[in-house]
């Protein structure tokens, strides 16, 4: 029950932010239309500082792993091409349903469900080869750069404040 | 007092800001990121369940990632119904087959618009699972963990993301 109530106010934000839109998510990646990096990075930025003063005081914990190039370069690309062809990722193809877009039902959902299959099958060989090679050095940013982990929150939270005050100053 | 819940957009940043406190509610609540393509997986097991269950039971993909209906599966139901509700209550719910972008380059034909939208669907159910995640679970719930792979994984999401919508768009588009 508390991941159906979680998903319903996901959903909800997603719609309100104006992510569950086709025009707005294709508009991104055409760099038309900042509304999907808007969202994302004020996601980024209250959540990174929240969840490291709840880690602080022993809430939460980390899930951080570590990453190949194998696997999140090359997975990442690949998701990068349906990204943009079918105009949703996977948590807004569901917002999208919601609003009552039937390409992102028949075509979107129903493609998910027959991607995430083929790779069940090709998993036991992707595994052994591709998935594991090239591990990155470090599993966290304040690892890899040996740095404080407050440090680098505040050193990344400067950036991602500064470039949406850019967009703003831009005006898109 | 309740005005803002029909109101057809929030601002990107206020939206924004929700989704950053709920993810630290999962990892906090449930333990877990807040990701989403998980489900799809669960969703496939259980549909394979249907079809063979000694054969889904054994492909080692099922045996890490098992299909029950469970916290990761329901999130993708409850974005359904909470998407639904704040289009409803908006009044911006209706029913579409082709985006109006899309039509307005490529036509109004409900099938092409399907078959590509079944491709990139496909794509992108193989490519989330090949990551380990979406633009939710790394692209939020992993940068906020500081998690170098995710940062990166988002970085390449985008990446593929630009480079074939300028192909969609900007060269097929205008051939």
């Amino acid at each position: 029950m508390l991941g159906l109530f979680t998903g319903i106010f996901f959903g909800f934000l997603l719609q309100k932010g104006g992510a569950t839109d086709y025009g707005v998510i294709e508009g991104q990646l055409l760099l038309t239309n900042f509304t999907v990096l808007k969202l994302m990075l004020s996601a980024v930025i209250v959540g990174m500082v929240l969840l490291q003063l709840l880690k602080h005081c022993g809430y939460a914990n980390s899930h951080a792993a570590h990453g190949t190039l194998g696997s999140n370069v090359i997975g990442g690309l690949i998701f990068g091409a349906g990204f943009a062809l079918l105009g949703y990722c996977p948590g807004t193809v569901a917002g999208a349903v919601g609003t009552g877009a039937l390409d992102a039902l028949i075509g979107g959902m129903l493609g998910m469900l027959i991607g995430a299959g083929l790779f069940a099958d090709f998993y036991p060989a992707l595994k052994t080869r591709i998935l594991t090679s090239g591990p990155f050095p470090a599993v966290t940013v304040p690892e890899f750069l040996n740095l404080n982990t407050w440090v680098v929150i505040l050193v990344l939270e400067a950036g991602m404040i500064g470039f949406l005050l850019l967009l703003e100053y831009a005006g898109l | 007092m309740f005005g803002f819940l029909t109101d057809a957009s929030w601002s990107p940043y206020i939206a924004g800001a929700g989704i950053g406190v709920l993810s630290c509610l999962a990892l906090v609540l449930a333990d877990r990121p807040l990701g989403c393509s998980t489900a799809f997986v669960k969703a496939r097991g259980l549909i394979g369940m249907l079809i063979s269950a000694d054969r889904t039971k054994k492909m080692e993909y099922y045996q890490e990632i098992v299909p029950q209906v469970d916290w990761a599966f329901m999130i993708i139901p409850g974005i359904i119904i909470g998407a639904f509700l704040s289009s409803f209550l908006s009044g911006t719910f209706h029913i579409v087959w082709v985006p109006a972008l899309w039509a307005s380059v490529f036509g109004g034909s409900v099938v092409l618009r399907i078959v590509v939208a079944l491709a990139g669907g496909i794509l992108l159910g193989f490519g989330a699972r090949w990551a380990g995640g979406c633009t939710s679970g790394h692209g939020i719930s992993g940068s906020i963990q500081l998690s170098l792979a995710s940062m990166i994984t988002a970085a390449c999401f985008f990446a593929g993301g630009i480079a074939v919508a300028m192909l969609l768009y900007r060269v097929i588009g205008v051939l």
